[in-house]
Order: structure tokens, then C-alpha cells, then sequence
């Protein structure tokens, strides 16, 4: 089973540039993929497309030969450039990760996130740490494929590897599919297979 | 001293509230129709011990009448105001839904019964229903829902735009849950500081339909005939039929308003933990 955009053409609007432009991309599960490219030329939307956070205009994005499922837990996950925008403000932080389903307890703890922490808002926790509880909800929702789309790039290092091992070991375990969007070259030699550009 | 924070000062404010709402509907109720017949005896007395609000000009004690007065209006302003913000809600919410009928059919009936006068609107629906207690409600209800409605649509289509929805659905969550889990609590205060604002604008258009005879019976104690009442005798030097039923209705509307302030800032996670 692969994850594959066809000949996928994408803008903003009626009539604003192409973003992308008869652009095709696929992947396998098990796969560790990463995306590099320099800025605004269109990282982040594709992987909104793939996705299903947004539909191209002309092309398709297929999941093992069939379109995304509109309904039910999404195979593909996208975890957000901003954790702040991607939790409700006003939700309790365990009621943002029970939204993903049931999660076990030692993820958590290999997340480094603090039991302390689940009774709080979002206002009240860092960007990083936000990070951490989005990441875990995108794993507890059992998804077959992970689109990073540059989850450690306001993290600080330690952070960043602390994250990224737990992502890789969970990927191993479970056979995911892990597309990592990132300009940060270092980063993505370190964690991929193969390396695509835009 | 002793300290008093947020959570505690809302607690005051209800308190109140519901002390006052439940004294002035008690005493609404128990007042004998012939405590509120006048005589012209006592026509125009200033406030004393036996009349702590005086008399007006027809000799009728102004603290019973205003009780009762005020009984009568909170009730139509309070159920007027909630079902034109239930309305509100629903067509708000409706509008927003993402389905494009919808919006531009509520769009269209908000933009018509916003380009008619409310008193005209009012006064027409009043008239249609036979005026009384039913008309005044059904017409302020119909007239009122506009502007919150706008408001919600707004703050829905905003909200839906949020990328924590988008994640939500993509984790499989049903419309009935973003519906009851993301929005409705993102929509409650605004839900209620609209009611709290619609109320005094319900309290005011239902004295002024009956003013203008189309509402409640004149000789009904209703907070707006009061008021009306008294600019007549105002020139007159009685200032009490005018200030003191008008203090008292403004002293419960500045409760609710508080309260409502109060309540916002602590379903506001910002100042939560304050």
C-alpha cells in the first residue's frame, strides 16, 4: 500500500499562482521519506493535500489506489508546523489528546510529557511542549502514515532528537509511513531513507 | 482581610440576582389586585415611611407598582430575549454550516427584517397576534435574533477555518461532536453577553408598544408604562414616579451585566487561573 498524489495541480483562489504545478509523489509504509525544499515553494500545502486537508484542483491523491476515506479516523496524519493553532485554547490538555483515542501510558512518558500537565490549557504550556501532546495525538489515532510538516523547527535540540526518536521507534514498531517536511538538510539525512525536492 | 477572588465575586453577583429576580417575582405574585387601585386622596406624594417611592399622579403606591411593574417586564424581556437568542443561535449556526442555501436564505431574512423599523415590526406582529402578553413576545422575539445571529455565523465561519477542526475531523470526529465539543463552548459567551445585551432593548420596546397602545393593557403595572407615565409629571416637579422605578430597573440590569462579566472571564481560559 502507497500513498500517491497523480499529476496534482494546487492554488489558492481562483485565479492565483500555481502553487504546485503537475507535481506527483508517492511513498510506501515503512517508509521514511523528507522533504526538502526552501521556503514558499509549496512544502506545507503539499502536505495539506496529502493529507486531505485540502483538494487539488486538478489530480488526484490516492491511498493505496482508492481516495482518502471522508469519513471515520483519516489513515494519514499531518502533525502541524504550529501546535498552538492545531488545539482547541479552551480544551484541558487531556481532553486534546484523548481526541486522538486511547494511548498508553509509556508513549507519554517517552514523549516527556508530565502528568502535571494534562490539567492545564494550552495557553499555559510552551510551544514545545505543545508539540510534544500534538504529536501523541496524531500516534494514538493509529494512523498508517505521518506527515511531519516541520514539527521541529522552534524546538530546541535535545527536544528535537527526544521527539524524533520516539517518532522513528513508534514508525519501526508499527510500519508507518513518516514524510518529514523540513529545510533543515542535516535533519533530514539524519532521519530518512531518501530525500525528495520540490 | 479577607480575599475575594473572581469565582467568588460571580457567586455574590448571583446570589443577588436570584434574591432580587425571587423578591420582586414573589411579591409580584402575592400583591392584591386593589393594593395597586389608587385614590386621589393620596394623589402625588413624595416618598415617606408609608409610601417608600411615593405616589403618582392617580394616588397609586409606586414601590408595589413598581415591583409589579417590573415582575411583568423582566418576564417578557427575559423570555423574549431568550427565545430571539435561541433563535439566533440556531440560524447563526445554520448559516454557517457550510451549506449554501442555508446561509443565503438566513442571510436574506436577517437583511429583511433588519430593513424594517423594529417598533414598526414589533407593532405590526404585536397587532396581527391580537396584542397582549403573546404578540409582544413573538414580535420582540422575531425582531431581536438579527445581530447575534450575524455575530455567531461570523464566529462559526471563523472557527471552522481553525486548523484544530480541520485536525479534529481528520481524526474522525462526527459534526455532532465538533458541533458540541469545539463550537458551542467557543459560542456560549457570546450567546450570553448577547442575551444580556438584548435584554434592557426587549425591556424598552415592549414599554414603549404598550406606550403606543398595541402591547399590554394601560392599566397593567408594566416597568415602561411606569416610566412613560411619569415624563408627563416630571415638569411638574414629581421626579420620584421617574427615578426611582427607572433606579431600580437600572440596578438590575447592572447585575445581570456584571454577572455576565464576571461569568465571561472565567469561561475565558486566558484569565482562568487568575
Amino acid at each position: 500500500m502507497s500513498l500517491n498524489a497523480e499529476h496534482v495541480f494546487f492554488r489558492y483562489g481562483r485565479k492565483g499562482p500555481w502553487i504546485l504545478e503537475d507535481r506527483s509523489f508517492h511513498f510506501d509504509r515503512g517508509e521514511r521519506v523528507a522533504l526538502l525544499a526552501p521556503s514558499g515553494s509549496g512544502k506545507t500545502t503539499l502536505a495539506m493535500l496529502l493529507a486531505g486537508y485540502l483538494t487539488p484542483q486538478k489530480g488526484r491523491i490516492l491511498l493505496g489506489g482508492a481516495p482518502l476515506p471522508g469519513k471515520g479516523a483519516c489513515p494519514v496524519q499531518l502533525i502541524c508546523q504550529h501546535p498552538e493553532k492545531a488545539v482547541n485554547p479552551r480544551w484541558r490538555l487531556e481532553k486534546i489528546l484523548a481526541e486522538g483515542g486511547p494511548l498508553r501510558g509509556e508513549l507519554l512518558d517517552a514523549l516527556g510529557i508530565e502528568r502535571a500537565w494534562l490539567t492545564r490549557f494550552p495557553l499555559e504550556l510552551s510551544g514545545g511542549e505543545l508539540q510534544r501532546f500534538c504529536v501523541a495525538r496524531a500516534l494514538a489515532g493509529g494512523a498508517d502514515y505521518l506527515i511531519c510538516d516541520e514539527i521541529s523547527a522552534m524546538l530546541d535540540v535535545i527536544t528535537q532528537a527526544q521527539i524524533w526518536n520516539v517518532l522513528l521507534a513508534e514508525a519501526e514498531k508499527r510500519g508507518m509511513g513518516i514524510l518529514a517536511v523540513t529545510h533543515n538538510r542535516h535533519l533530514a539525512t539524519r532521519i530518512a531513507d531518501r530525500i525528495e525536492t520540490l | 482581610m479577607i480575599r475575594i477572588n473572581r469565582r467568588k465575586t460571580t457567586v455574590i453577583y448571583a446570589i443577588l440576582l436570584a434574591t432580587a429576580l425571587l423578591l420582586i417575582y414573589a411579591f409580584g405574585l402575592l400583591i392584591p389586585k386593589d393594593a395597586l387601585a389608587g385614590s386621589f386622596q393620596e394623589a402625588g406624594l413624595a416618598p415617606s415611611p408609608a409610601h417608600p417611592f411615593g405616589t403618582d399622579a392617580l394616588g397609586r403606591d409606586l414601590i408595589l407598582r413598581t415591583i409589579k411593574g417590573l415582575s411583568v417586564s423582566l418576564t417578557i424581556g427575559l423570555l423574549a430575549s431568550l427565545i430571539a437568542a435561541v433563535i439566533a443561535a440556531v440560524s447563526g449556526i445554520a448559516a454557517a454550516s457550510g451549506i449554501k442555501a442555508a446561509d443565503a436564505c438566513v442571510s436574506w431574512i436577517i437583511d429583511l427584517v433588519m430593513g424594517i423599523p423594529h417598533t414598526i415590526l414589533v407593532l405590526l406582529i404585536s397587532f396581527a397576534l391580537g396584542r397582549g402578553l403573546k404578540g409582544l413576545l413573538i414580535g420582540i422575539a422575531a425582531t431581536h435574533w438579527c445581530s447575534l445571529a450575524r455575530l455567531i455565523r461570523a464566529e462559526v465561519l471563523q472557527l471552522r477555518a481553525q486548523q484544530y477542526i480541520m485536525v479534529s475531523r481528520r481524526l474522525g470526529k462526527s459534526g455532532a461532536f465538533i458541533l458540541t465539543h469545539h463550537l458551542l463552548p467557543h459560542l456560549m459567551p457570546q450567546f450570553f453577553v448577547g442575551l444580556v445585551l438584548m435584554l434592557p432593548h426587549a425591556i424598552l420596546h415592549e414599554a414603549s408598544i404598550s406606550f403606543l397602545g398595541f402591547g399590554l393593557p394601560p392599566e397593567e403595572p408594566a416597568i415602561g408604562i411606569i416610566l412613560s407615565e411619569s415624563m408627563r409629571y416630571l415638569s411638574a416637579g414629581m421626579w420620584w414616579p421617574a427615578v426611582l422605578p427607572g433606579l431600580t430597573l437600572v440596578l438590575i440590569v447592572l447585575l445581570v451585566d456584571r454577572m455576565g462579566d464576571c461569568l465571561q472571564r472565567i469561561l475565558n481560559p486566558v484569565h482562568a487561573q487568575e
